[in-house]
């Protein structure tokens, strides 16, 4: 590698290259509110599978941990055959838009947040939410008590989520279409700079990325270790 | 069990409040193009001016040109920049776009190993050039993702007689650049346009080892998508790009773009007077 590129590299983040600054703000917001959705998604389903008894629950478990493993590619591919103007929600022209980046990536990491909302829950006092249930909560009331007695786990399972849909490739990809300043993340640059032979600034965003995932895990351990009952790691 | 309506509620708020950005008196075109016109930094160069003169937005998505006119007959964008002739006399035949106008050309280069191992520079014509690279056996990297460069590829070997199978005959299913840097580490040779080539940045000790020869032009064609088969398509904007693109301003914006100081394409719009 030239010290002269790298040098280039460099200087375009430092000086907050729009180029740059545009695809770590599109993938900060893209990962941000698919986290969030899944979260609501994810966190309930994950609750339910692990504390009622039901027809089937073993096979739900089986299916949400198989979920995980769900590769991007597949969920990028359903979600374009979704979204195609000759696919069956065509009509919304949502095809290379962050929004169709967000359903793509909401799906793909729904099934990761409700399984770790499983173990964790699994891992919950069954009193917590019986001694709500005695004191006259609701039952969602009493479901809210137990997931705020877990919030570090499910902060964990939350940093984990946005992990994945930070680094994520293959979806943003094939929906995004890496579309300069509107659909373009920080990986589907760094895919399009290794293309481009510019290996250089390939590297330098790929450093960025990491930067950012060190600030939100270095927040989250931050937040937990000033929750009440905290112990340090 | 009024309580779990409120993440749904909270959701489909969160939905309407995804970003779709307000485009204001600013319109927008899609335009789906191969890797060589993005990855050359060509559209990059000319269409700010496009887009500060009409008010319309240009997104570029790229990919090869097989895929962009797939994007283009699924309605997907509104205009499609290709270089697969072929591909798009099907394209048009199928009534699928409208308007096709001729925008420029390159050419293909065969690229390789300086060292040449298969003999390949001493060749006269780009079809006894790709013969002396099969009966060597020497390994040869194909795109073998139904891009242009891809469909050039086959027409070249079919033109040779020769039917390209083999352990020498690599199909990488990937763009221009990443193929470029796997024959660089490869030691293979490959079929290039010459825009990407030339504007690929880590290319190493790759050297071109045939180029000329007239069946290696490479014509770059701007087609409509049909706005009777998908109503919704900017059909409008889509004809301000073309007529831009080959307007004496567009040509002259194409022929004035350089990388390292050498012009990579050939304006054809306008025929000389």
């Amino acid at each position: 590698m030239e010290t002269g590129s790298f040098r280039t590299a460099l200087e375009l983040l430092a000086t907050l290259d729009p180029d740059v600054t545009s695809a770590l703000a599109v993938s900060l917001e893209v990962a941000a509110i698919s986290t969030v959705l899944a979260a609501l998604l994810g966190c309930p389903l994950g609750f339910l599978v692990a504390t009622r008894d039901f027809r089937g629950r073993w096979l739900a478990e089986v299916a949400l941990r198989t979920a995980t493993a769900l590769p991007t590619v597949v969920v990028g591919l359903v979600t374009y055959a979704l979204l195609s103007r000759s696919g069956p929600l065509g009509m919304l022209g949502l095809l290379y838009t962050r929004t169709a980046m967000v359903l793509g990536e909401t799906i793909l990491v729904t099934p990761l947040i409700a399984a770790l909302t499983m173990a964790v829950v699994s891992g919950a006092d069954p009193r917590i939410e019986e001694t709500a249930l005695t004191l006259g909560a609701s039952r969602t009331r009493a479901a809210l008590t137990v997931l705020a007695e877990m919030k570090r786990g499910l902060m964990a399972a939350l940093a984990t989520g946005f992990g994945r849909l930070i680094s994520e490739l293959g979806i943003a990809l094939m929906v995004g279409g890496n579309i300069r300043g509107v659909t373009r993340t920080m990986t589907t640059a760094i895919a399009l700079e290794t293309a481009k032979g510019d290996f250089a600034l390939a590297f330098a965003l790929g450093c960025l990325l990491l930067a950012v995932a060190l600030v939100v895990n270095a927040a989250v351990a931050a937040w937990s270790l000033m929750v009440p009952g905290a112990r340090p790691c | 069990m009024q309580r779990p309506l409120l993440p749904c509620w909270l959701l489909i708020a969160m939905l309407a409040a995804l970003p779709i950005r307000p485009v204001g008196a600013e319109s927008r075109l899609r335009l789906s193009t191969t890797t060589s016109t993005e990855e050359s930094g060509l559209l990059a160069a000319i269409l700010p001016r496009f887009e500060q003169r009409f008010g319309i937005r240009v997104e570029v998505i790229a990919v090869g040109s097989g895929k962009a006119l797939k994007l283009a007959e699924n309605g997907d964008v509104d205009a499609v920049l290709s270089h697969a002739p072929e591909l798009e006399r099907r394209f048009l035949e199928a009534g699928l776009g409208v308007n096709p106008r001729s925008v420029m050309e390159n050419d293909f280069v065969l690229v390789g190993p300086p060292s040449d191992p298969a003999g390949v520079r001493n060749a006269a014509t780009v079809a006894e050039a790709m013969g002396k690279i099969a009966a060597a056996r020497a390994p040869f990297l194909s795109r073998g993702d139904e891009s242009g460069t891809h469909q050039k590829e086959k027409a070249l070997w079919r033109a040779a007689g020769i039917e390209p199978k083999g352990e020498w005959y690599l199909s990488a299913g990937l763009g221009m650049g990443e193929v470029l840097r796997m024959a660089q580490e490869r030691r293979a040779y490959t079929l290039s346009d010459r825009g990407t080539f030339a504007a690929y940045r880590a290319k190493g000790d790759l050297a071109i080892v045939h180029e000329g020869d007239p069946a290696l032009a490479n014509p770059y064609t701007v087609i409509a998508v049909n706005p009777a088969r998908h109503r919704h398509v900017h059909y409008v904007e889509a004809m301000i790009l073309i007529a831009w693109l080959t307007s004496p301003e567009g040509q002259e914006q194409i022929g004035a773009f350089r990388v390292g100081g050498q012009a990579l394409f050939r304006p054809t719009a306008i025929p000389p007077q």
